[in-house]
């Protein structure tokens, strides 16, 4: 049985400019696969192009099946999707949000599910709150649960089951960073698979299994974040120095962006 | 790595979590007490009016086996009754209406008196009166008392798909795209009408000043049984509503994303407001303000599950509409004041404080 996420040859065209150029991507389940990249590589629009949010050209399988021949209803059952944002239209409270989560996918009987998946976003305790009253982060961290809320069980008769994910630290505090990065680790232990659109790289390097590095419009190299994030790429993608070293004991890469020479402390 | 997060956050997700307060129980005890109410307001309603039949009167003749006096036995029949059914019948589509084209717009101004579908309808059902008499009889026969109806829904329908097209791009409604747009609409409908008045006969003018305030006076058994199915089939459809709608909330993209069909929700909608606004304003006019202080006052109530807000704006449209129009009949009595400036008044209001408490969050 196929148990990958694939992208093939995916074109976009935003108005009449091509913004993606022909883009492969492989993301195997039971690995978490980061796509990052400077800004306007093109990250999100392969998200969006891989969920079907964007028109675009080129086929998208899951699992071996081709997503434009599924229903709305069976895509939900085996994948859910974190958007960048979400604003929501009406007064709602948090767990009848995370419970919208429940009725898509095959889990829509257990329904101490949110519950559970607000406590492993670290909210527990916030179910009753209105969602509009909370800050960003704790937001970002509500869709988190209701997504995960989707898709609870990583596989399910044997068939993997992803979470897609873009940005979904982008305004989280570095402890619940680490929270929603574990999440996906653990997510993607039980068999699940994972593809996080990325910002930071050290903890991409730190919780990604594969890294796909955009530039362009095109997927400029893509392994495991140690042979992709080096010095070499990163300056060339990123168009400043960012020296890469390794943590050990394990040889994680880390990054430490560097001041160019010529800028001087300000004085006074 | 996964020790040391776990020890930050201090989340436990083996922790029993603290019971939450559930609004669906809330909601389903509203439901009953708005039963209560329309029964109540129903009652009511049967008794109150300018003439002296009694309700009582004639319960008693029933009970006692007696004939019903002639008196009692066409007011409450053939005058209070249609207009009950009539006014519970136009209540709730009006209140249905407007949750749902909340939810559909993502934003808790839309309603379709507002937005320019009930003029949109009162065009088409304008149309209706005035080219009616022009067709064929056969035609006419075979049309009876449903033209207007069915006229009006195809106005509501035509005028809620523009709108819809004209003020959502890329899945997102624009709220200041949609209220301008809806007085645009509102506008040309309103000159077609003008146009179509100055055209008609005086029989024709009779029928058609009275969708300018709206009126549940001219209810009749042949109006209330023309609007009941096509009413009834937009009612039987919101149910099927409720989990989409829900899902909208999150925006199209995501709610696509939890298995929601967003096309069909957005096509059944769409014809659910215009089937029900269409036949309340074919045969009651134009009562505005109903489709947005019911659903506004339910969502402050018992929350946004659309689950119980249609059912319930349903309930207490009805009551509202009913109870508005028991002030109409008494305040001048033996006059009448058009039900329309009723509602108005009540509504206005929250439409103004919805607008000011949410200046905000809706960009305007």
């Amino acid at each position: 049985m196929i148990t990958t996420l694939e992208a093939r040859n995916i074109r976009v065209k935003l108005g009449r400019k091509e913004v993606l150029h022909g883009v492969d991507l492989t993301a195997n389940s039971g690995k978490v696969t980061a796509i990052v990249g400077p800004n306007g590589s093109g990250k999100t629009t392969l998200l969006r192009a891989m969920t079907g949010e964007v028109p675009h050209q080129g086929e998208v399988s899951i699992n071996g099946a081709d997503v434009a021949q599924l229903q709305p209803w069976q895509l939900a059952a085996v994948r859910a999707v974190q958007p960048q944002s979400s604003s929501i239209a009406f007064p709602f409270t948090v767990l009848e949000i995370v419970r919208l989560g429940l009725s898509a996918g095959l889990s829509a009987a257990d329904s101490s599910v949110p519950l559970k998946a607000l406590a492993t976003v670290g909210l527990a305790g916030f179910a009753g709150r209105m969602y509009l009253d909370l800050s960003g982060g704790e937001q970002q961290r509500v869709q988190l649960a209701r997504v995960i809320t989707q898709v609870w069980e990583p596989i399910v008769e044997e068939t993997p089951r992803w979470l897609i994910l873009d940005e979904p630290v982008a305004s989280l505090d570095i402890g619940h960073q680490f929270t929603v990065m574990d999440l996906t680790r653990s997510y993607a232990a039980r068999g699940g698979g994972v593809v996080a659109v990325m910002h930071d790289l050290n903890l991409t390097a730190m919780f990604a299994d594969q890294v796909v590095l955009m530039e362009a419009g095109k997927v400029a190299k893509t392994g495991a974040p140690a042979e992709v994030l080096t010095d070499e790429a990163l300056a060339r993608t990123y168009g400043c120095a960012v020296p890469v070293n390794t943590t050990p004991p394990l040889g994680i890469p880390f990054l430490l962006p560097q001041a160019r020479r010529d800028m001087t402390p300000h004085s006074g | 790595m996964s020790s040391l997060s776990t020890n930050i956050t201090g989340a436990d997700p083996t922790a029993e979590p603290a019971p939450v307060e559930d609004r669906r129980i809330r909601a389903r005890r509203l439901t009953l007490v708005l039963i209560v109410l329309l029964l109540v307001v129903s009652g009511l309603s049967l008794t109150t009016g300018a003439s002296g039949a009694s309700l009582w009167n004639a319960l008693s003749d029933l009970v006692a086996g007696r004939e019903l006096s002639t008196m009692d036995r066409v007011v409450l029949l053939d005058i209070r009754l249609p207009r009950l059914c009539m006014g519970i019948l136009v209540g709730a589509s009006l209140a249905v209406s407007g949750a749902v084209m909340q939810g559909l717009f993502r934003n808790p101004l839309a309603d379709p008196g507002i937005v320019g579908v009930s003029a949109g309808a009162g065009l088409a059902a304008i149309t209706a009166i005035v080219i009616g008499g022009m067709l064929p009889l056969a035609v006419q026969q075979f049309l009876g008392s449903w033209i207007v109806p069915v006229a009006a829904f195809f106005g509501g329908w035509g005028s809620t798909l523009l709108l819809y097209r004209v003020s959502t791009r890329g899945g997102h409604t624009s709220v200041a795209t949609m209220l301008l747009a809806g007085i645009a609409l509102g506008a040309l409908a309103g000159a077609a009408s003008g146009v179509l008045v100055y055209y008609s006969d005086d029989n024709q003018l009779r029928a058609l000043t009275f969708w300018g305030m709206g009126s549940l006076a001219g209810a009749t058994w042949t109006k209330v049984l023309a609007a009941l199915p096509i009413i009834a089939l937009a009612l039987a459809a919101a149910p099927f509503l409720a989990r989409g709608l829900n899902g909208m909330a999150l925006g199209e993209a995501a709610a696509g994303h939890i298995g929601i069909a967003v096309q069909r929700v957005k096509n059944t909608s769409i014809l659910a407001v215009a089937g029900a606004t269409g036949a309340a304003v074919a045969v009651s006019g134009g009562i505005g303000f109903i489709g947005i202080v019911v659903p506004h006052l339910l969502r402050l109530a018992t929350g946004p599950d659309h689950h119980s807000l249609l059912p319930n704006a349903a309930l207490l449209g009805a009551a509202l509409l009913l109870a508005a129009d028991m002030i109409a009949r008494v305040i001048v009595a033996p006059a009448e004041l058009p039900i329309g400036i009723i509602t108005a008044i009540l509504g206005a209001p929250v439409f103004l404080w919805i607008l000011l408490k949410r200046r905000g969050d809706l960009g305007l």
